[in-house]
């Protein structure tokens, strides 16, 4: 059967004001099942929201290609691209930044239907106020404008409006990073009820990787524009295969005192995408480096005797799969 | 010995509906050496706390209500704004979320530090630039004379918050308040920034107060924490017996909407609703409305935070057992 979405060799470079180019997604490969949620994580800079633009057109790829339902997007005619787009919808990390001020909710929440033509004044209504409902707001909440409603709640209308037209694909970016705790953890349940109800697939972009391991069947893990990591979530946090990963979550403090992990913390910053380091790009804050890795880089390939579909782009990986886990 | 010692600190702000508020009745101990977090969400008065102890917050529209601040004993809510100003920077430094809204454009790094440093010790220009060269390397910056020259746009976040960092314990204070000072950080780099500040502390015996909405970070580096909520303390303990035993609903119901690695869970608990806006909140428990362990007294009558003779303190009609 055809994935929902596959994505082949997608890159995108940006030209510098200096006259160099920035490989902000530099070669990324993977498919998308029907029903999935992938979590991409990886740090400010590191390509993950780069990689949602591209797969949903709104930049076009340097090169490479994002199938869905294995029709090439870049491919299709204009207008069956404007159908399409009702299938691939995204939520964003600021639900304010996103929103029209001087909308009521209600057209906030219409609008998609009204760009692509769906329902009558009055069905549009009911559609609205079943979404309302749907997300967890009051029924009057649609006379409101969005200034009136706190970051969890303007969260819930960014969410109805992505799934006003029943997208097949939900592009999350950073959707619950402006939360407070307790607000989050009731924008996580409602994602994964809709998940379940709507029969949705998810690409969860997030630097947290608590929240990405919750709410991820698959997880893959980016540095300086490309996966380092991909493998189911049971596996990537308990027998990580790359340093990076095996860094960012021993780097994550657990609410929990008696925690006694060894605390990984890599030296120095990311170094600038416009002149990555040769060889494995984490070489330079890697403390398992050897001369291989400041030589070669290393592709992103199948750990050997790893659990499933484990991929790695580790020379050592098989090592550091060996290493006792992070979590503890 | 408890260096900073917050008493009954309540703040109000004038609002569009009248005064309100925001912080009710706040005391807390902060002792020489050790990490005291606070914690709670947005708009729960934990920086306000913070900026009415620096006294920063700008009066009216807030408006200081009652309490004493004390530092080594002094009230600074009864010194002159210039007296004030000797404290700051001197005895008390402060760290928080954004570098760049404290540093200024304008200036080099090395002629910021300087300035901090000659503004509050009587030492002439090259000593003063030899002592910022140190204080970099305190904080773990390298290449150090190249470092002095440069403009803070020039430095990644971390290196700027690093060099926030050295500009708080230029003058050695007695405290120091950090106001979500990782929240704006990678995590790789906020677990750097973190080691630094917890290094610090122990080699300088500064106390440190950790402002912040990450329990996550309060486990890993506070030895006590006071839990926030609507303006005033709903809980304070030991952080170990905080996250083993919260007594407050609230705390408990916090620790528990964090998702942990390596659990996995198909759901995760939350808390119904959202916190009351100031000036909105009843006459009793500000969080009642949200509690499933509320009862009558619990609209009635704000409870108070207690027991007083005991170092595990909440404020709940009803308590978890």
């Amino acid at each position: 059967m055809t994935p929902l979405l596959e994505v082949i060799g997608l890159e995108r470079s940006f030209p510098t004001r200096e006259g160099g180019r920035i490989r902000a997604v530099d070669g990324v490969d993977f498919t998308l099942s029907r029903g999935e949620t992938l979590g991409v994580v990886g740090e400010s800079g590191c390509g993950k929201s780069t990689l949602a633009r591209l797969i949903l057109q709104l930049v076009p790829p340097t090169a490479g290609q994002v199938l869905f339902e294995g029709e090439d997007l870049a491919r299709l005619p204009a207008a069956a691209l404007r159908r399409r787009r009702r299938d691939l919808q995204i939520v964003f990390q600021d639900p304010f930044a996103s929103l029209d001020p001087r909308l009521r909710i209600e057209s906030i929440i219409a609008e998609p239907l009204i760009i692509h033509g769906i329902g009558t004044r009055e069905e549009r209504r009911r559609t609205v106020a079943t979404l309302l409902e749907r997300v967890g707001l009051p029924p009057d909440a649609g006379r409101r404008y969005p200034h009136e409603f706190s970051g969890g709640q303007r969260q819930r209308v960014g969410i109805a409006r992505a799934i006003a037209l029943r997208p097949k694909l939900v592009i999350a970016d950073e959707p619950v990073s402006a939360l407070d705790v307790s607000i989050r953890a009731q924008i996580l349940n409602l994602l994964a009820d809709l998940k379940a109800d709507l029969g949705l697939s998810y690409i969860f972009i997030s630097h947290d990787l608590s929240v990405v391991e919750h709410v991820s069947d698959r997880v893959a893990v980016m540095y300086l524009g490309r996966f380092v990591e991909l493998a189911d979530a049971q596996t990537l946090y308990a027998r990580p295969a790359h340093p990076y990963t095996r860094a960012l979550i021993s780097a994550i403090p657990q609410p929990d005192p008696s925690d006694r992990r060894a605390r990984l913390v890599p030296p120095g910053e990311p170094p600038s995408p416009e002149h990555p380091p040769p060889g494995c790009r984490f070489h330079p804050r890697c403390p398992h480096a050897r001369d291989v890795c400041r030589e070669q880089t290393p592709a992103l390939r199948r750990v050997e005797g790893g659990q499933g579909t484990h991929l790695a782009a580790c020379h050592f990986a098989e090592e550091i799969a060996a290493l006792p886990s992070p979590t503890g | 010995m408890s260096r900073l010692s917050v008493e009954e600190l309540t703040v109000g702000f004038n609002t569009d509906h009248g005064p309100v508020d925001v912080v009710e009745g706040v005391s807390f101990a902060l002792d020489s050496g050790a990490m005291l977090g606070l914690v709670g969400e947005s708009g729960c008065g934990k920086s306000v706390t913070a900026m009415a102890v620096m006294r920063l917050l700008a009066t009216p529209p807030a408006r200081i209500a009652g309490g004493r601040v004390l530092l080594d004993g002094v009230d600074l809510l009864r010194l002159s704004e210039a007296q004030m100003r000797r404290v700051r920077g001197d005895r008390i430094g402060m760290i928080f979320q954004e570098p760049m809204t404290s540093l200024n454009p304008t200036y080099t790094v090395g002629s910021q530090l300087v300035e901090a440093i000659r503004l509050h010790r009587p030492v002439g220009r090259r000593e003063a630039w030899a002592q910022a060269g140190a204080l970099l390397e305190q904080v773990g910056i390298g290449a150090v004379r190249r470092r002095l020259g440069q403009y803070p746009h020039e430095l990644s976040g971390g290196l700027r918050q690093r060099v926030m960092i050295a500009m708080a314990i230029a003058c050695s204070p007695a405290v120091v308040i950090a106001d979500e000072p990782t929240t704006a950080l990678d995590v790789t780099i906020q677990a750097q920034i973190m080691e630094l500040l917890d290094a610090l502390r122990r080699e300088k015996g500064m106390g440190l107060l950790l402002i912040t909405h990450d329990l996550g970070l309060v486990a890993r580096y506070c030895d006590s924490v006071i839990v926030m909520y609507a303006g005033r303390i709903v809980e304070r303990a030991p952080v170990k017996t905080l996250f083993a035993a919260p007594r407050h609903p609230y705390t408990h119901g916090l620790l528990a909407s964090i998702p942990r690695l390596g659990r996995q869970q198909e759901r995760l608990p939350s808390i119904r609703g959202m916190v009351p806006s100031p000036g909105l909140r009843g006459a009793g428990c500000a969080f009642a409305d949200r509690c499933d362990r509320a009862v009558a007294a619990c609209r009635a009558e704000v409870p108070p935070l207690g027991p007083a003779d005991s170092d595990h303190g909440f404020a709940c009609w009803n308590p978890l057992p």
